[in-house]
């Protein structure tokens, strides 16, 4: 009750709610204008290749066991030994370099920092801090299709991450 | 000009035209005094300066050189301007062309480039003088602000520029640079989306780069180097220097601006564009191969000012190494005079005799420890190994942190009990030692790792 009676005690002017208002106003414009120069700012949306869905190719031309490199997706489809698909963001976990595949070693060592994962991604070598990143990976009518929109991280292999014919 | 009056209205036109040259060398004080203040460009200085504070040894020129690297940069570059476009499909023919076609092409890019380098240099061996004579305390401590600010200015302007000649060197660098921002909490793959433009490195980055590089960034270093020069003049001018253990303020005689200040300007402002000029003739700004997205070069190297970062990327892991300490680091060293305050020693190279023996110290650490503790990082230590279970942020990254956390610490209590070290001493040293670690740890990146990023001896599998 005594709260209330002081409440009520101050007096607002009209010049006094007049400034409030107007900076309240203005602030709100600030608030427009940096929300609309972040969104001028934000990337625009990519056409045709990187970044869409792309085509990989038909389930057939695979092999089991087999890592092929798909340029213009930028990643690796990795053809487990249990036919399972998954596909593999070449961009390195740790700084960004391009990881490429050595066949004789079985891994994949980056240039960059000496980081390597296995033919899955998995994380054998830091200074990487988590396994290679995926695409979301579906088949449609035999043919893999890959969306290079969002890549997936991940802290392990899951068996739910690997797709079948 | 000299003043309309009703004699000279009626003058002949030789006369008349007359008016309009300056009316030469002045020759006595008060003329001057007068012509600093008649004129745009020289009213950036007072009318008359301390006499000890024209001493070369105090301030060496620093500022001055790092305000004239500025001016060249943006002539060459508005002129580099009319020959470059922004685009992957023709940025790297258009370098191609200022080394081959364009007349001059070649000594515009290597004057642009060199000086950008050599302004990297003397904006940090500028912060270091100031900080040595105390000379970022009170009343400058807002233009302490403002010169950090404009070393992370300039810092961007290199980075951005690196990436512009669209050569493997460019693309990879700056995609590893910016990879870092990733690991910034919350907003840092916001941010790496909205500075790249895109996903990755591509056609939107050069622009956006282009953008910061051509417009945004200099804008900046205009307002802030302006704001910097007034401050200069507020602030009373240049801090006196002092003899150390001097208690009393020297007495301050001061000498017109003309020509005491201004000849000494003129001829190292000479003396450095003939040296930049001539090196610019000599030596060829570096240029690869034009950038291949699938190709990372072996070792992918960031620009060579970065490559400390770099270095403290390989024994922490991302976050600690290239956010925290950098973030720390930077923070300290904008709250600087606001913790290390004491009036006494302004004006004093290294504080005292105490800070000039504490400052070699620290130098003699760095130059120690760090290649010690690089080594042992490379061979023995492998905290990840030794903490499986514990994620590596922690065993990568907070253990090693504190280890050197402990070291310094221990350095400390080194320099207070041993030393008998005051406050504002031992910042000085822990200044020193730090920097000198920086400074060893670029060494370490630029010429001795290799491919993978091995150790290696300078000379072997060195890509530039």
């Amino acid at each position: 009750m005594v709260a209330q009676a002081n409440l009520v005690k101050t007096k607002t002017s009209r010049r006094d709610f007049l400034k409030v208002s107007w900076g309240a106003l203005a602030g709100l414009v600030a608030l427009e204008v940096g929300g609309i120069t972040m969104t001028y700012m934000r990337p625009k949306l990519v056409e045709g290749e990187f970044g869409s869905v792309i085509t990989a190719g038909k389930v057939e031309d695979f092999p089991p066991g087999s890592i092929t490199h798909i340029s213009n997706g930028r990643f690796y489809l990795a053809r487990l030994e249990d036919l399972g698909f998954l596909a593999l963001y070449q961009r390195c976990t740790h700084l960004g370099c391009n990881v490429p595949w050595d066949q004789e070693k079985n891994t994949f060592v980056c240039p960059c920092h000496n980081s390597q994962f296995t033919e899955d991604g998995s994380l054998i070598n830091p200074p990487a801090p988590r396994p290679l990143d995926l695409f979301p990976l579906t088949i449609e009518a035999g043919e893999v299709k890959v969306d290079t929109a969002r890549p997936i991280s991940r802290q392990s292999l899951d068996p739910s991450q690997v797709v079948y014919a | 000009m000299s003043e309309l009056t009703p004699e000279n209205t009626q003058a002949p036109l030789s006369e008349r035209l007359r008016r309009l040259a300056p009316s030469g060398v002045p020759q006595d004080d008060r003329s001057r005094m007068r012509m600093v203040v008649d004129s745009l460009v020289l009213h950036l200085h007072p009318t008359k300066v301390p006499v000890q504070t024209l001493s070369w040894t105090y301030t060496w020129g620093l500022g001055g050189l790092s305000a004239l690297l500025v001016t060249l940069l943006a002539i060459t570059g508005v002129f580099l301007e009319m020959n470059y476009t922004p685009s992957p499909s023709q940025a790297y023919q258009d370098i191609q062309a200022l080394r081959g076609d364009v007349w001059f092409g070649d000594l515009l890019r290597n004057l642009h480039h060199w000086s950008a380098n050599l302004l990297v240099v003397t904006s940090v061996l500028h912060l270091l003088r100031v900080f040595f004579t105390g000379s970022h305390r009170s009343p400058r401590e807002l233009n302490w602000i403002l010169g950090v600010g404009m070393l992370l200015l300039v810092l961007g302007a290199n980075f951005t520029g690196y990436l512009l000649p669209w050569d493997q060197l460019a693309f990879w660098a700056i995609t590893v640079g910016t990879s870092i921002i990733n690991y910034l909490p919350l907003i840092g793959p916001f941010l790496s989306g909205l500075l790249l433009g895109g996903p990755e490195v591509g056609a939107p980055t050069l622009l956006n780069f282009y953008a910061l590089h051509i417009s945004f960034i200099p804008i900046g270093i205009v307002i802030l180097m302006s704001y910097h020069f007034w401050r200069v003049r507020k602030d009373g001018g240049l801090s006196i220097p002092k003899k150390a253990g001097v208690i009393q303020e020297p007495k301050i005689e001061r000498v017109t601006t003309i020509p005491n200040l201004v000849r000494r300007e003129l001829v190292f402002a000479l003396a450095w564009l003939g040296i930049i000029l001539v090196w610019s003739m000599v030596v060829p700004a570096p240029l690869e191969g034009i950038a291949n997205p699938d190709i990372s070069p072996n070792p992918a190297k960031a620009p060579w000012y970065f490559l400390g970062i770099q270095e403290l990327l390989l024994h922490f892991h991302p976050f600690v190494g290239a956010i925290f300490i950098p973030g720390i680091a930077l923070m300290a060293l904008f709250l600087l005079p606001f913790y290390d305050f004491s009036p006494q020693s302004v004006g004093v190279y290294f504080r005292s005799q105490r800070g000039r023996s504490l400052a070699v110290l620290g130098v003699v650490f760095g130059l120690l420890l760090t290649p010690a503790w690089v080594l042992l990082d490379e061979f023995l230590l492998d905290w990840s190994a030794w903490l499986p279970s514990w994620p590596s942020l922690i065993s990568n990254g907070i253990v090693p942190l504190a280890a050197v956390l402990l070291v310094l610490v221990g350095m400390d209590e080194i320099v207070r009990r041993l030393f008998g070290a005051v406050n504002e001493e031992r910042i000085l040293f822990l200044f020193v030692f730090i920097f000198t670690v920086l400074i060893v740890l670029t060494i370490i990146g630029i010429f001795f790792r290799g491919s993978g990023m091995a150790l290696a001896w300078p000379g072997t599998n060195l890509i530039h």
